[in-house]
């Protein structure tokens, strides 16, 4: 069980800011394909990785990461603080 | 040190007088203000999102490292989230060295890393529709001379 977060524009164009998976993912790119598979939804907002951004367990990472022990995945284009 | 992610106004001023009066044996303070923009004069509001608990532990690092980096005695920063009204303060940063030159690079060194490694995202409201800001090239490439 992993959880799944997602924030600003990611967020808007799935529709919902967190979910709970269970995955066989092996990598965040495994992850991702799974996602894009489910709903045309998640195709679209991960149609580009190059304008996106992901943190595993709140750290930025790579989407080929693997996803072993890793209990919170996010999503998110790049960062705009300050 | 001291960081504060926070949806409530601050009042700069303050802030600065309050860390200055704490630090001791410092000969330089250094501060920056951010303020929400409106350059083209039709934003109703700036809001900010970000990652609770990434927020805070991506901050703290960046603030250690600017600590050891440049012996500072203190730091502090203060970031805001929610919905921001043209004019309102966004964030401020303070540094305190033994020398000037040491507080202004820590300084800067901390705005850049806070623009494009804290995980906040900005999006204008304005008259005609809502709009997210993009990263710029040049916020990312600012990293590279640290």
């Amino acid at each position: 069980m992993v959880d799944v977060l997602y924030f600003a524009w990611v967020r808007e164009r799935i529709g919902l800011p967190r979910e709970t998976l269970t995955t066989s993912a092996a990598t965040v790119t495994d992850l991702i394909a799974e996602l894009c598979a489910r709903e045309e939804r998640y195709a679209l907002a991960f149609s580009d990785l190059k304008s996106l951004r992901v943190a595993l367990d709140q750290k930025l990472s790579s989407f080929d990461a693997p996803l072993m022990g890793v209990r919170e995945v996010a999503f998110f284009p790049p960062m705009t603080g300050g | 040190m001291r960081l504060s992610v926070q949806e409530e106004p601050f009042d700069a001023g303050a802030e600065l007088n309050a860390f200055t009066a704490g630090v001791s044996g410092a000969g330089a303070v250094v501060s920056f203000t951010g303020i929400v923009r409106d350059l083209s004069g039709t934003l109703r509001a700036m809001e900010i999102e970000h990652y609770p608990g990434m927020t805070e532990s991506a901050i703290s690092a960046i603030m250690d490292e600017a600590v050891t980096r440049w012996s500072l005695s203190e730091a502090l920063v203060i970031h805001r989230y929610g919905a921001l009204e043209p004019g309102a303060q966004i964030m401020m940063v303070a540094t305190a060295s033994a020398h000037r030159v040491a507080a202004f690079e820590a300084a800067e060194f901390l705005m850049d890393y806070l623009k494009s490694r804290a995980p906040f995202w900005k999006k204008e409201i304005g008259q005609d529709g809502a709009e997210w800001v993009s990263a710029k090239d040049e916020d990312e490439q600012a990293l590279t001379r640290w």
